[in-house]
C-alpha cells in the first residue's frame, strides 16, 4: 500500500469544518425542537384520542418510521416543487428531520404515556384537572424521567443523520469535509477528519446531554 | 396534480417494474447479507472484548475501539471511508462489494452491543459451574451462554436489522442499483419527482413493515417462554 | 501421603484479604466439614481449589504433586479431580436433566454419549431422580435440582467433592433429601470437603470438623472434639451459640 497521508492539508481547514459542524449541530437542534412538538401531540392522540384520528396518526407515524429519511428528503427537495412549495435546501432538511422527529418522538413518548398508571391519571382527573392539565402536570413530570434517555439518544442518532443533507448540496460537516476532499483529492484524510469531528461532536453531545439529565431531571444517564 | 397522475402509465412500464422489483431485491440482500455477516463479525468482536488475561489488552481495546468508534460516526461516512479507504489497496474493487463491506462494519458495530447484552444477561453462576467442570471459554460460550441468550438477542437485532432496511438508501451514493439509486435514476429521465418517490417509499415501506411486525411476533414469542411452565424448548 | 493438602493458603478479593495463611489436610475417604460464621472464607478455599478464585499465597498439594494455579493445563488437571456443588445448584437451565448430567463427560472427558447416559441413569437412580431425566431445572424443586447439581458431579467421577452449603438455599422440608444422598456418598468412601451449617448432620457424617473464623483456621478435631470439649475461645463461643437449640 503506497499512500501517503497528508491529514495538514486537511487540518489547515479546520475552521470551514467547524462551522459545518456547527451547522450540523443547528440542524439536528432544529429538526428536534420543531419536531418535539408535533411528536408530543401525536403521542398524546395515539394514546388518548379518538379512534379516526388514532388510526391517522398511526398511519402517518407508521409510514414515516418505515421510509428512509433519504427518501423523505428527495420528496421534499425534488418533489414539492412540482406541487409548486419550493424549500431552500436548509429548510428541506429541517422538515425532513421534523417529520422524522415528529413520528421517532411520537413512539418514544408514547412508550413513557403507556408507563403511566391509570390510577395516577384518574386520581388527578377527580382532583378536578382537566384532560390538557392532567397531561401537563401529571404525566409528564412522570415520563420525562422515563423517556429522557430515549430521547438523548435519539437526539445523537439524530446529529449524525443530519450528515444526509451533503447529498442536497448543504455544507454541513460532511458536506464540508467533501467539498475540501475535491478540492484537494486527499479524500480519505478528510473523511477521517470528518469522523474524528463526529466522534467529538457526539461525545459531547452526550456528556451534556448525561449532566444535564443528571442535574436537571436527575436520570441517571451514561455519560459515555 | 394532474400532469403527475397522467405520467402513471408510462412509469410503471414492464421495464420499470421491472428494474423497481430488482432493486428491491438488491436492498434485501444487502440487507440480509449485510446484517447477517455483521451479527457474525460481532460475535467474535464480543468474544475478542471477554478475553481475559493482560496480554489480551490491546485485543479488548481494539474490541472497545472499533464499537465505539463505528457507532459514533454516520453510516454514510462509514461508506465514503470503506470506498476511498478501499481504492488505497484494491483498484477496481465492485460496488456491490464495497457497499456490502461498508454495510458490515456498520452492522457489527451496532449488534456487537446486543450480544454483549445477552452474553451478560446469563447468570454469572452458571458460567462459574461451567468453568469449574473444565469447560473453556469457547466450550461454555457455545453450551451455555448462547442458547440462554438468544431470547434477549433476537428483538433488539430484528429492530436493527428492520431500521437497516431504511439505512441502505444511503448506499444508492455508491452507485449500487438499489431502490434509491432507481428511483434517481427514474426521475432524472423525467418522471415526476412526486411520483417517483412517492413510490419508492411505499416499496420501501412494504419491505420495512412486515419486517417490523415480525420482529413484534417475536418478541411477544421470546417473552412468554420462561414464565410458561412445560413449553420450553428454546435450544 | 494425604490425598489434598492446603498449606499457608492465602487468598483476597481485591483489597479485601479472605484467607490469611490457611492449612488443612485430609486422606482418601475422609469426610472434611468446614464450620463457622459467615465470612469466614470457607466458601472461598473451595472456590481455590477449583480454581474459580486466584490465591495470593501458599500451596495445595494433591496426591503429593502440588498444583500450580497459574498455569492452565494444572488448573484443568485440578478441576479433572476435583468436583463442586454449588449452594446455588448453578445448573443449565437451557438443558433437561440427563444432558445436565452427561454434558461434561462427553464434550470435557470425551467418554461416547451412550456410556455417559448409562452412568447417568445409574446416578440419577442412586439420588433418588431416575424418573426425571427429561425435565428442565425450572420444572424441579431445589432440593431434586441440588441432586442434580449433585449427580452431574459424580458422573465426572471425580476423585474429591466439594460441597458449598449446598443446603443452605433450600426449603427446610428439601433439606433431607439431599442430606441423604451426601450420607450415603460418605457411606462409599468418597473423599468430602464440605461446607455446611447443618451441624448434627456434620456431627454424623464427618470424620473431622475445622473451625475457621475471619479467614484463619480456629480449630480442628473430630465431631466430638469440637462440639463436646472445644478448646479455643473462640470454639467454644461458637459452638454455644449454635449448639443452644
Amino acid at each position: 500500500m503506497n499512500y501517503t497521508f497528508q491529514f495538514n492539508i486537511i487540518l489547515a481547514h479546520w475552521p470551514e469544518l467547524v462551522q459545518g459542524a456547527l451547522l450540523s449541530l443547528g440542524l439536528a437542534l432544529a429538526g428536534f425542537w420543531i419536531g418535539a412538538p408535533f411528536a408530543l401531540v401525536l403521542a398524546a392522540v395515539r394514546t388518548s384520542g379518538p379512534a379516526w384520528l388514532k388510526r391517522i396518526a398511526g398511519a402517518y407515524v407508521t409510514f414515516l418510521t418505515n421510509t428512509p429519511v433519504l427518501i423523505h428528503i428527495y420528496f421534499l427537495f425534488f418533489g414539492l416543487p412540482e406541487l409548486g412549495i419550493r424549500l431552500d435546501k436548509y429548510w428541506t432538511v429541517i422538515a425532513a428531520l421534523v417529520m422524522a422527529t415528529s413520528a421517532y418522538g411520537c413512539e418514544i413518548m408514547r412508550g413513557g404515556f403507556l408507563s403511566v398508571r391509570r390510577s395516577e391519571i384518574e386520581a388527578a382527573e377527580t382532583l378536578g384537572f382537566s384532560r390538557a392539565q392532567v397531561i401537563l402536570y401529571v404525566v409528564v413530570p412522570h415520563i420525562v424521567k422515563t423517556i429522557y434517555p430515549a430521547l438523548a439518544n435519539y437526539f445523537i442518532v439524530l446529529t449524525l443523520s443530519t450528515s444526509m443533507a451533503m447529498i442536497i448540496g448543504v455544507e454541513e460537516l460532511l458536506g464540508t469535509a467533501y467539498n475540501i476532499a475535491s478540492e484537494n483529492y486527499r479524500h480519505l484524510e478528510a473523511f477521517i477528519v470528518a469522523a474524528g469531528f463526529y466522534i467529538i461532536i457526539t461525545f459531547v453531545a452526550s456528556l451534556s446531554l448525561a449532566l444535564i439529565g443528571r442535574w436537571a431531571f436527575r436520570v441517571k444517564a451514561k455519560i459515555f | 396534480m394532474e400532469e403527475i397522475i397522467s405520467e402513471i402509465p408510462a412509469f410503471f412500464s414492464l421495464t420499470n417494474v421491472r428494474f423497481l422489483v430488482e432493486s428491491m431485491g438488491i436492498t434485501l440482500a444487502l440487507t440480509f447479507f449485510g446484517c447477517g455477516l455483521g451479527f457474525l463479525f460481532a460475535f467474535f468482536i464480543v468474544y475478542a472484548r471477554q478475553t481475559p488475561g493482560h496480554w489480551a489488552l490491546p485485543l479488548r481495546a481494539a474490541a472497545i475501539f472499533y464499537v465505539e468508534i463505528f457507532r459514533r460516526i454516520p453510516f454514510l461516512v462509514t461508506i465514503y471511508l470503506v470506498l476511498f479507504g478501499l481504492a488505497v489497496i484494491v483498484k477496481n474493487g465492485s460496488l456491490f462489494a464495497i457497499a456490502l463491506i461498508a454495510i458490515c462494519i456498520y452492522a457489527t458495530a451496532y449488534t456487537a452491543d446486543i450480544i454483549r447484552g445477552g452474553f451478560e444477561s446469563v447468570p454469572r453462576q452458571q458460567i462459574e459451574a461451567a468453568h469449574a467442570m473444565n469447560f473453556g471459554r469457547w466450550r461454555t460460550l457455545i453450551h451455555v451462554v448462547l442458547p440462554q441468550s438468544w431470547p434477549v438477542i433476537l428483538p433488539p437485532a430484528m429492530v436493527f436489522m428492520v431500521a437497516f432496511v431504511k439505512d441502505t438508501a444511503l448506499v444508492s451514493q455508491l452507485g449500487v442499483f438499489e431502490l434509491t439509486f432507481r428511483g434517481k435514476e427514474l426521475a432524472n429521465q423525467g418522471f415526476s419527482a412526486v411520483l417517483v418517490y412517492t413510490t419508492v417509499a411505499l416499496l420501501y415501506f412494504a419491505m420495512s413493515y412486515p419486517l417490523t411486525r415480525f420482529g413484534q411476533w417475536l418478541e411477544k414469542r421470546l417473552a412468554t417462554p420462561r414464565s410458561q411452565k412445560p413449553q420450553r424448548k428454546l435450544r | 501421603m494425604p490425598h489434598l493438602e492446603v498449606r499457608n493458603l492465602s487468598a483476597s478479593y481485591g483489597d479485601l484479604k479472605v484467607l490469611y495463611g490457611v492449612d488443612l489436610s485430609f486422606d482418601k475417604g475422609e469426610v472434611v466439614a468446614l464450620i463457622g460464621p459467615s465470612g469466614s472464607g470457607k466458601s472461598t478455599i473451595l472456590r481455590v481449589l477449583v480454581g474459580l478464585t486466584p490465591y495470593t499465597g501458599g500451596d495445595v498439594v494433591l496426591d503429593g504433586q502440588p498444583i500450580q494455579y497459574g498455569s492452565a493445563g494444572n488448573v484443568r488437571a485440578a478441576r479433572d479431580k476435583m468436583a463442586i456443588v454449588f449452594q446455588q445448584y448453578n445448573l443449565f437451565q437451557n438443558m433437561d436433566v440427563m444432558r445436565n448430567v452427561t454434558i461434561a463427560p462427553v464434550k470435557i472427558k470425551g467418554r461416547p454419549r451412550a456410556e455417559a447416559e448409562a452412568d447417568a441413569t445409574r446416578i440419577l437412580a442412586r439420588v433418588g431422580l431416575a424418573d426425571k431425566s427429561h425435565a428442565y431445572p425450572d420444572e424441579l424443586s431445589g432440593g431434586q435440582q441440588q441432586r442434580v447439581a449433585i449427580a452431574r458431579a459424580l458422573a465426572l467421577k471425580p476423585e474429591i467433592l466439594l460441597l458449598d452449603e449446598v443446603t443452605s438455599a433450600l426449603d427446610p422440608e428439601l433439606v433431607n433429601e439431599v442430606l441423604d444422598t451426601i450420607r450415603d456418598l460418605a457411606k462409599d468412601g468418597m473423599t468430602m470437603l464440605i461446607v455446611s451449617h447443618e451441624m448434627a448432620f456434620v456431627r454424623e457424617v464427618a470424620s473431622k470438623v475445622v473451625m475457621m473464623d475471619k479467614g484463619k483456621v480456629v480449630e480442628v478435631g473430630t465431631p466430638a472434639d469440637i462440639f463436646d470439649r472445644p478448646r479455643s475461645e473462640r470454639a467454644r463461643e461458637f459452638v454455644g451459640k449454635i449448639l443452644r437449640h
